[in-house]
C-alpha cells in the first residue's frame, strides 16, 4: 500500500511548482537578506554593513512611510471590518434588491486599481472635483483631498476601502450565512430584538469571517502600493509614501541596497504582525 | 423573518431600508462609473470641464480611434501583451497548482506540513523586488513576456493551491484507488481522472487569477518597464502624463481597460465571488 500510495501521490507532482516558486519567489526573498546589507548597482555589490538601515530609520523622509504604513493598514482594515460587516447584515437580512447591491458592492474589487485612482483623483480635486462641489452646496469647503498633508493618506485610504470593502461583505456574507438559523430562533423566542440577535449571535458566530477579513486587509494594506503611487506619488512631500512605496522611489533612484533594504524592513514588519495574529486567531477559533 | 409575516409597519420600514440603501449604493457604487462613461464621450473641450453635464457631442468612435492610434498603437500592443501574459500565466498556474495541490492533499506528513508552510509564507511575504529583478536579469528574463508570466505565476501560486486543495478535499480518495486497480497511475491518472473533475474550481480560478493578472500594475512596473512590452495597465499609468489634458481620452482608456472585468463579472459573478471568497476563508 505504502508502494501505491509513493506512485500515485508522487513528490513529483511538486516539481514543476516547486521550481518556479523557488527561483522566482523563494530565492529572491532569501538573498534580499543579503542584498539589503550592501550598496549594490545589480551587478557589483559591496558588504556596508547596516547602513542602509540606519538612513531608513535616520531620514525623515523614510522613518515616516513606516508610520504612515501601519496608520494605513490599520484605517483600511478596521473600516472594511466595520462597512464590510454592516452591508453583510443588511445584505442577509429580509430586504429585497440584494442580488443587485451585492454585485454593486462587488464589481469594485474587479476594477484595476490604476482606473480607480486615476478617476478618484479627478472626483477629488480641490476646485472642481464633484466631491468639493457637493459639498460646496450645502456650504462646506472642502480640503485639497490629496494635496494637504494631513488628509492625503487618508484620502487614498478612503479610496481603498471604497474598492476593497465588497470583498470583506461577501466574507462576511459567507460567514453569516453559515451560522445555523436556530440561533437566531432562539433569540425571537426569548423576546430578544434584532440588535440583540446582532450582539448575541452574529458577531461572535462570524468571528472566523472577522479573522479573514482582518488578515486579508491588514496584509494587503502593509504592501500597499498601487492606489497610493497613482493617486499621490507619495506627496504631497513624502505625507503619504509607504514603504511599498519607498521601495519603489529608492530603486527608481538607482540606491537597489536601500530598496531592498525596504523589502527587509516590510517584511520584519509584516512577519512581526501577521504571524503572531494568525496564530492568535488560530488558537480562537478552537475555542468556539 | 420572512416577508409572509411583517406586519404592514414592518413592511413600510423594509421599504425605507430598501430605498435607502438602493439610493446610497447609486451614489457611492455607481456614480464613479458613471463619471466615467460620461468623460470618455465627450469631445476634449468639454471634458476639461471634468463635469457630470450631458455630452454635448458624441465623438465616440473617433475617440476610440484616438486611444487606439496614441504612441503608435502602443494600446493595442498592451492588449495583446496582456492577454498573452494573463492567458499564458493562468494556464501554467492550472496545472501545476492543481497537481501540487492534489499531492499535498493526499499525502499528509512532514513533507506536507512543509509544503504548506512554504504556501502560507507566500500569501503574507511581500515579495523582494529588486532582488527578483536581479534573478531575471541573470537568467536573461528581465523586461521580457517570460519572465513577467514566471513571476505572475509564482506570485499568485499560493492562493490558487489552496483554492483546489479545498475542492479536492470533497473529491473521494476511493476513486483514485478504483483507477488505480484499473491500470492508471501518476501523471496518468492525474490528468485522465482527477483534473477533469476539478473542472467548476478550475472554473473559478480562472476567472479569479485572469482579473488578478490582467488588472496587476506593480509587476509589470517593475519587470516590464519600458514601451515594447507594456501591459494595459502600464499603459494607462503612462497615458496619464500624455493625456493630462485630453481626459476624453484618458477615461476611454479607463472604460476600455474596465470592459474585460466587467464581461467576466457579468458572465460569471456567482463564480468569482465563490473564489474569492472561499479562497481566502481557507487561507
Amino acid at each position: 500500500m505504502r508502494g501505491t500510495t509513493k506512485r500515485t501521490y508522487s513528490y513529483w507532482f511538486y516539481a514543476p511548482a516547486g521550481v518556479v516558486y523557488g527561483i522566482f519567489f523563494i530565492l529572491p526573498t532569501v538573498i534580499s537578506f543579503y542584498f539589503a546589507f550592501t550598496r549594490w548597482d545589480l551587478f557589483e555589490s559591496h558588504w556596508i554593513g547596516l547602513d542602509n538601515f540606519r538612513q531608513f530609520f535616520s531620514e525623515q523622509s523614510l522613518r515616516s512611510s513606516l508610520r504612515n504604513t501601519l496608520v494605513y493598514a490599520v484605517t483600511t482594515s478596521g473600516l472594511k471590518v466595520v462597512l464590510g460587516m454592516m452591508l453583510a447584515v443588511l445584505l442577509t437580512s429580509s430586504i429585497r434588491l440584494k442580488a443587485i447591491l451585492r454585485a454593486l458592492t462587488f464589481f469594485p474589487v474587479l476594477v484595476s486599481t490604476v482606473a480607480v485612482g486615476i478617476t478618484f483623483s479627478v472626483l477629488l480635486q480641490p476646485d472642481f472635483g464633484i466631491i468639493n462641489t457637493v459639498l460646496a452646496k450645502v456650504g462646506i469647503t472642502g480640503p485639497d483631498w490629496l494635496g494637504n498633508p494631513t488628509t492625503a493618506l487618508l484620502s487614498v485610504a478612503a479610496v481603498d476601502v471604497w474598492k476593497g470593502v465588497g470583498l470583506a461583505t461577501v466574507i462576511y456574507i459567507a460567514g453569516i450565512l453559515s451560522i445555523p438559523r436556530d440561533y437566531y430562533e432562539a433569540v425571537e423566542m426569548d423576546g430578544g430584538g434584532g440588535w440583540t440577535q446582532f450582539r448575541n449571535v452574529t458577531l461572535p458566530l462570524a468571528r472566523p469571517a472577522t479573522f479573514t477579513v482582518i488578515l486579508l486587509s491588514f496584509i494587503g494594506g502593509l504592501r500597499s502600493f498601487d492606489l497610493i503611487w497613482t493617486m499621490t506619488g507619495g506627496g504631497p512631500g513624502f505625507a503619504s509614501d509607504t514603504i511599498a512605496s519607498v521601495i519603489y522611489k529608492q530603486y527608481q533612484a538607482g540606491f537597489y541596497g536601500l530598496s531592498t533594504a525596504g523589502n527587509v524592513v516590510l517584511f520584519v514588519l509584516v512577519s512581526i504582525i501577521i504571524f503572531p495574529l494568525s496564530r492568535y486567531f488560530n488558537s480562537r477559533e478552537v475555542d468556539l | 423573518m420572512s416577508s409572509r409575516t411583517l406586519s404592514p409597519a414592518g413592511r413600510a420600514r423594509r421599504l425605507g431600508v430598501e430605498a435607502i440603501s438602493l439610493v446610497v449604493a447609486l451614489v457611492v457604487f455607481v456614480i464613479p462609473f458613471v463619471f466615467i462613461v460620461l468623460t470618455a464621450v465627450k469631445d476634449e473641450f468639454q471634458s476639461s470641464d471634468l463635469t457630470f453635464a450631458w455630452p454635448t457631442s458624441w465623438p465616440v468612435m473617433d475617440n476610440i480611434k484616438q486611444v487606439f492610434a496614441a504612441r503608435d498603437g502602443m494600446l493595442l500592443v498592451a492588449f495583446k501583451n496582456s492577454t498573452i501574459v494573463t492567458v499564458v500565466a493562468v494556464t501554467i498556474l492550472v496545472v501545476l497548482c492543481a497537481m501540487v495541490a492534489f499531492v499535498l492533499q493526499r499525502r499528509p506528513g512532514k513533507v506536507a506540513n512543509v509544503v504548506n508552510a512554504l504556501i502560507l509564507s507566500g500569501l503574507i511575504i511581500p515579495p523582494a523586488i529588486v532582488p527578483t529583478i536581479w534573478v531575471l536579469q541573470k537568467l536573461h528574463l528581465f523586461k521580457t513576456i517570460p519572465g513577467l508570466i514566471v513571476v505572475e505565476v509564482a506570485f499568485s501560486m499560493s492562493f490558487t493551491i489552496l483554492l483546489y486543495r479545498a475542492f479536492i478535499a470533497s473529491i473521494p480518495r476511493e476513486l483514485d484507488e478504483a483507477a488505480t486497480i484499473d491500470g492508471c497511475s501518476g501523471l496518468a491518472l492525474f490528468f485522465r481522472v482527477i483534473l477533469p473533475l476539478l473542472r467548476p474550481v478550475t472554473i473559478t480560478s480562472v476567472l479569479t487569477n485572469s482579473v488578478f493578472i490582467f488588472n496587476d500594475f506593480v509587476n509589470p512596473l517593475y519587470f516590464t518597464p519600458g514601451d515594447e512590452n507594456a501591459t494595459v495597465q502600464l499603459t494607462l499609468y503612462n497615458f496619464l502624463s500624455q493625456f493630462s489634458t485630453q481626459y476624453n481620452l484618458l477615461f476611454m482608456n479607463i472604460l476600455l481597460i474596465t470592459i474585460p472585468p466587467l464581461l467576466v463579472f457579468i458572465l460569471f459573478n456567482g463564480k468569482i465571488v465563490s473564489g474569492m471568497t472561499s479562497g481566502a476563508v481557507k487561507g
